[in-house]
């Protein structure tokens, strides 16, 4: 187990090295930099003022240099400084972490709660209409763009309630209610989708196991069709399921860019979107960096809690 | 991850009629209606997109500020948008953007990964660890943030915004084609060609890579829709389809959200449009897997 555990975070550490370059090299083809943005806003072009600021932003060193003072930078545990703000990356980065991670956990949540219960059902329920339904409705749900989904849920409040979520950000020390109604909704639009796929992967699991020979017997003995379900078949359906979150959780970050500019969240994902847009490559490439490494650890748990939940695979590996 | 092998393309083809390509459509149509439908509903929409200078009622460029956020009515089928264009007439030009986009941002990726998969499937070794490798990179980033940063190092074009989608898709299509070809290499008649003394590249190429197009099928139909959620996504942060061009994402993006209480015709329609393509493929994408791959059944 120590080794197994060693071998994946060697392997983690080397695949989060070849993002970094993967990331850097990409921000530098890019055209046009944040010196010419900022010229371009002004009007003028003063080739010398210009000069004089690449060089303070360190833009005219060549670009190994350049990756080389970022690496070391990390190594320090400075993230840089942000061009457009002119303070430390991570000042701008830190007070947004809480918005998105607050956003994630809550759709997730929704996503379990929704996907799992609705997948049993459909399995148990097989080729009925409930279990038709429930398919097209999750085949929908996998189908609609969630910043579409944000949309047409604010259009809803409002025609039909006259309300609005607040549209600046409520801190749940000010107003918990309101803080709440405003991170339900845009939870909601990236839930749904990420429960689509986990009803999905419960329902076909749980159809495998539902077919083995142990379920027959407890059928035949007489137990309890919610204990037969939940406590027989269940757990041992949930492998897949766990698997399926870990890979989600890659997806729904993309699905909270779109969500948190819908719902003007003021989160990392967001910021990512502006900071791309203003070509703030500290910002760009640590808000990336930092996104790679959230999703790499939330591989990691899943393969370890695999290892803790399949002792087959705990003891089958190289 | 789970992945088709060539046994189970071996049984599909078994199960179909050996009587051609009508009889097998038909034999398709009667197990599974709802793709058929699926199947249907996206060829109406690329004919709408071929025959859109047709079909539109008006000039999805241009302006008009005597008309702007009308409603849905006799002359504006979907009502306009806050420029005065008709966004019926923009939801059927839009067809061919997105359907051009998500069709070719797809095969790219699926071919490109699909001969990355052959070669490190069936060379295996060292080449085959450093591939998987350099594809856990480019896998590791959410798909969405990969394009982002794609579109925005390449710059806004349609060709850029298909290599910005095209390059998350890699890895995912290396991943199955490399398991199948895995499968695929123990086979008797790839021990006999080698027996034979025929080339290395050309048993890979010649006589596996035929055998992977179950598994290349399905993968495509499962990519298509996430391309067109993901063009649109791109579209809609302003990171994609440029103007003048009329793309359902930036439909949405633009002032939609602005005009959203005024005129709800300019959110419901394009959304509708994007939802409506990526569920007739997910259905598609369903019925194709589960007669080509009938492990992965409902999965």
């Amino acid at each position: 187990m120590h080794v197994y555990l060693l071998q994946r975070v060697v392997t983690a550490f080397l695949t989060l090295f070849g993002m970094s370059v993967v990331i850097f090299v990409l921000l530098r083809l890019a055209p046009g930099n944040i010196v010419d943005i900022l010229f371009a806003s002004a009007g003028f072009v003063n080739p010398a003022a210009k000069q004089e600021i690449a060089r303070e932003l360190g833009l005219d060193q060549p670009i190994p240099v350049q990756y080389g003072r970022w690496l070391r930078d990390i190594a320090r545990g400075e993230l840089g400084k942000s061009y457009r703000y002119d303070i430390p990356a991570w000042q701008v980065i830190k007070p947004r972490i809480p918005v998105t991670l607050e956003l994630a956990i809550l759709a997730l949540l929704i996503a379990v709660l929704l996907g799992v219960p609705v997948g049993v059902l459909s399995a148990i329920r097989q080729d009925t209409v409930t279990d038709y339904l429930l398919r097209t409705l999750s085949l929908a749900g996998l189908s609609m763009p969630s910043f579409w989904l944000g949309m047409v849920i604010i259009l809803f409040l409002v025609s039909y309630f006259g309300w609005i979520p607040s549209m600046t950000y409520v801190s749940p020390f000010e107003d918990f209610k309101a803080h709440i109604l405003q991170f339900l909704f845009p939870a909601l639009a990236v839930g749904y989708r990420s429960s689509a796929l986990i009803m999905r992967i419960t329902r076909s699991s749980m159809l495998d196991v539902l077919r083995e020979d142990y379920i027959r017997t407890a059928w035949a003995k007489g137990q309890r069709e919610w204990i037969v379900v939940f406590g027989h078949a269940l757990s041992n359906a949930t492998l897949p399921v766990i698997t399926v979150i870990g890979i989600e959780f890659a997806f729904m970050i993309g699905g909270l860019v779109v969500t948190e500019t819908v719902f003007n969240l003021p989160g990392v994902a967001r910021y990512l979107v502006d900071a791309i847009l203003w070509r703030d490559y500290p910002v760009v490439q640590n808000l990336v960096m930092f996104m790679a490494i959230v999703v790499l650890i939330a591989n990691l748990t899943v393969d370890l809690l695999y290892g803790w939940l399949d002792p087959r695979i705990r003891y089958q590996v190289r | 991850m789970n992945v088709g092998t060539a046994g189970s393309s071996f049984e599909a083809s078994a199960s179909f009629h050996p009587h051609g390509t009508v009889d097998n459509l038909f034999v398709f149509c009667r197990e599974k209606p709802l793709g058929a439908l699926a199947a249907i509903l996206l060829l109406v929409l690329v004919l709408a997109a071929t025959f859109a200078d047709t079909l539109a009622t008006h000039d999805p460029i241009r302006t008009d500020a005597e008309h702007t956020l009308a409603r849905p009515d006799r002359a504006h089928w979907f009502g306009t948008d806050n420029l005065g264009r008709d966004i019926y007439s923009r939801i059927i030009y839009g067809a061919r953007i997105s359907l051009a986009v998500g069709i070719a941002s797809t095969l790219l990726g699926a071919v490109f990964g699909g001969i990355i998969g052959v070669i490190s499937g069936y060379f295996g070794g060292w080449l085959d660890l450093m591939t998987q490798r350099i594809m856990d990179i480019l896998q590791g980033l959410p798909l969405l943030v990969l394009a982002l940063v794609m579109a925005a190092a390449l710059g806004p074009s349609i060709g850029n915004v298909i290599v910005a989608i095209s390059v998350p898709i890699i890895p995912r299509a290396q991943r199955v084609i490399r398991g199948s070809v895995i499968a695929i290499r123990e086979f008797a008649y790839i021990e006999a060609a080698r027996a034979l003394g025929v080339g290395n590249l050309r048993i890979a190429f010649r006589h596996v890579l035929p055998n992977t197009i179950g598994p290349f099928i399905v993968l495509m139909t499962a990519q298509f829709g996430g391309a067109i959620l993901v063009e649109a996504a791109l579209s809609f942060l302003g990171l994609g389809i440029p103007e003048p061009y009329p793309s359902w994402g930036r439909m949405l993006s633009v002032s939609a959200a602005e005009f959203a209480q005024k005129a709800p015709w300019l959110v419901l329609f394009p959304g509708i449009a994007i939802s409506l393509v990526v569920f007739a493929s997910n259905l598609l994408g369903d019925a194709v897997r589960d007669k080509l791959d009938p492990r992965l059944r409902g999965a």
